[in-house]
């Protein structure tokens, strides 16, 4: 037991969440975790000659959830789909400094809406 | 601003205990067991607040046993009822207890008990006759809490041990929530477990009533304090602060107004549920929940505007475990995770508009950052 503390990265990214909102226009989405652990993130990819544009997310979920959604976009932003594709959640944690040891699991949210969304692309083409 | 609306979790101690308090750690300081002059104003002033206490609860001085808390007293109930009657082996209780009540359970369980924990409406009430159809021959004691500590829903306490009573099994209720804000008839309660820091009193300090020839045994050993039921030494200062506590009176219904004030206005917002009864319902709890947003953001963007409140979302608990008590009413997964408890305390009063308009502000601010939003016209407000 004890409380849940997250650092000013985090929250920084809870309060204001960067590349949050929909896409209309996006090449691929996809849309992972499971309403009964309490996190949904979908997540909006415009990717042109294999790199990705522009990134969009909506996040149901805890501050860590919101936060990593958040840093994870950041991240892929302007990369390649091959560079974005070995984002791992440890990347997105260390980006945003640290995540209190029981919201770890958050992180895997945003890395595996990734790459999910960037398979789904891959079957598209 | 600060704005304390977890009232349930725990409460400020009122000035007036404080400072009771206080002469009993600095110039009354004594061990009640002394035989000294110190020690036997110890004694004196402990047996005065005993007394005080019994007569607020209605009951004889050596029906009160001083204990650490709620969760000291629930153990105590239980397993000391166990030890002492052990012929008996089957225990009944409700799936919307406070851990206290089903980690102890499910203990005795391991040790050759059977337990049944009977299911609540989904108003949040316990039924008398579920309860009562569980009954046996068997049956050691039937542990219904008097209000619930997630939901504020006040259980048919009176009705159950009445009919308990007639079947002369024992009868406890966790009344850790309920103490001095919901009236209970002890005629036919056997056992009660009360908590001081729920009450204005300090944290640490709490009893156990247990009706006059009720069998039980000591589950501590030791110096044999508290009529041998409750081995060590007295906590002196803290059955002192209880004893004061219970001379202050809360604003009642300045507090329940407050509280209605503030569900009319969070009813606006739409996707919103109110969980348990609104009817039977202890004067300061709201539970309410927002369809598509996760309680612990909720709760953290409150804690920024100075609005302390707590959630039955998993992603808030240090277990990450949804609240099991909302989980047995049946509601909706994506209402579960929204859900938000305010209990509310006199800081409430006055503050009613600026609570509401925070709280449907960051909702919103939520639902945008939320995929469920798309789904919330589908969703029935409740």
């Amino acid at each position: 037991m004890g409380n849940i503390d997250y650092n000013e990265t985090v929250l920084d990214h809870f309060s204001n969440p960067r590349n949050m909102g929909e896409m209309k226009d996006a090449t691929v989405e996809s849309i992972v975790g499971n309403p009964r652990c309490g996190d949904v993130m979908k997540i909006y990819l415009k990717i042109k000659d294999d790199i990705i544009e522009d990134i969009k997310f909506q996040t149901m979920g805890c501050a860590a959830a919101i936060a990593t959604s958040s840093m994870a976009t950041v991240l892929a932003k302007g990369k390649t789909v091959d560079e974005v594709r070995n984002l791992t959640n440890e990347d997105v944690a260390k980006a945003l400094g640290e995540l209190p040891p029981i919201k770890m699991h958050c992180s895997n949210l945003a890395a595996d809406a990734l790459k999910k969304a960037i398979k789904n692309w891959e079957k598209k083409n | 601003m600060e704005i304390y609306l977890d009232n349930a979790a725990t409460t400020k101690v009122y000035d007036s205990v404080a400072k009771e308090v206080k002469e009993f750690f600095l110039v009354e300081y004594g061990n009640a067991s002394s035989q000294h002059p110190i020690g036997i104003n110890a004694r004196n002033k402990l047996e005065e607040a005993r007394k005080k206490i019994a007569d607020y609860v209605g009951a004889e001085p050596s029906e009160i046993i001083f204990t650490s808390g709620g969760t000291e007293s629930d153990n105590l109930a239980l397993r000391g009822l166990a030890k002492a009657n052990p012929e008996k082996k089957h225990i009944i209780t409700s799936v919307i207890e406070h851990p206290a009540i089903i980690e102890t359970c499910k203990d005795l369980e391991k040790q050759g008990y059977k337990v049944d924990y009977v299911n609540a409406s989904k108003d949040g009430i316990v039924s008398v006759e579920d309860v009562i159809n569980k009954t046996s021959e068997d049956t050691l004691v039937v542990s219904i809490m008097h209000v619930n500590n997630e939901i504020g829903t006040i259980q048919p306490i009176e009705e159950i041990a009445k009919s308990c009573k007639e079947k002369n099994i024992y009868f406890h209720t966790d009344a850790v929530q309920g103490f001095t804000k919901v009236d209970l008839d002890l005629t036919d309660v056997d056992l009660m477990s009360v908590s001081g820091h729920k009450v204005h009193a300090p944290k640490g300090i709490g009893f156990l009533y247990i009706k006059k020839g009720t069998k039980i045994a000591a589950i501590m050993t030791g110096g044999g304090q508290e009529c041998n039921l409750r081995s060590g030494t007295e906590n002196v200062p803290g059955i002192i602060g209880l004893a004061a506590a219970l001379e202050e009176k809360e604003n009642v219904e300045g507090i329940r107004e407050s509280r209605d004030k503030i569900i009319v206005m969070l009813k606006e917002i739409p996707g919103t549920r109110f969980n348990g009864s609104l009817e039977s319902r202890v004067y300061n709890n709201i539970n309410v929940s927002f369809y598509g947003i996760e309680g612990e953001s909720l709760m953290l963007m409150l804690n920024g505007e100075g609005i302390f409140v707590s959630t039955g979302s998993a992603c808030a608990s240090t277990k990450l475990s949804e609240s099991h008590v909302l989980n047995a009413l049946g509601i909706d997964v994506l209402y579960v995770h929204g859900s938000l408890r305010l209990t509310l305390g006199s800081d409430a009063i006055g503050n009613e508009d600026y609570i509401a308009q925070k709280i449907k502000k960051k909702v919103e601010r939520l639902r945008e950052i939320s995929p469920f939003k798309l789904n919330l016209k589908e969703v029935k407000d409740e």
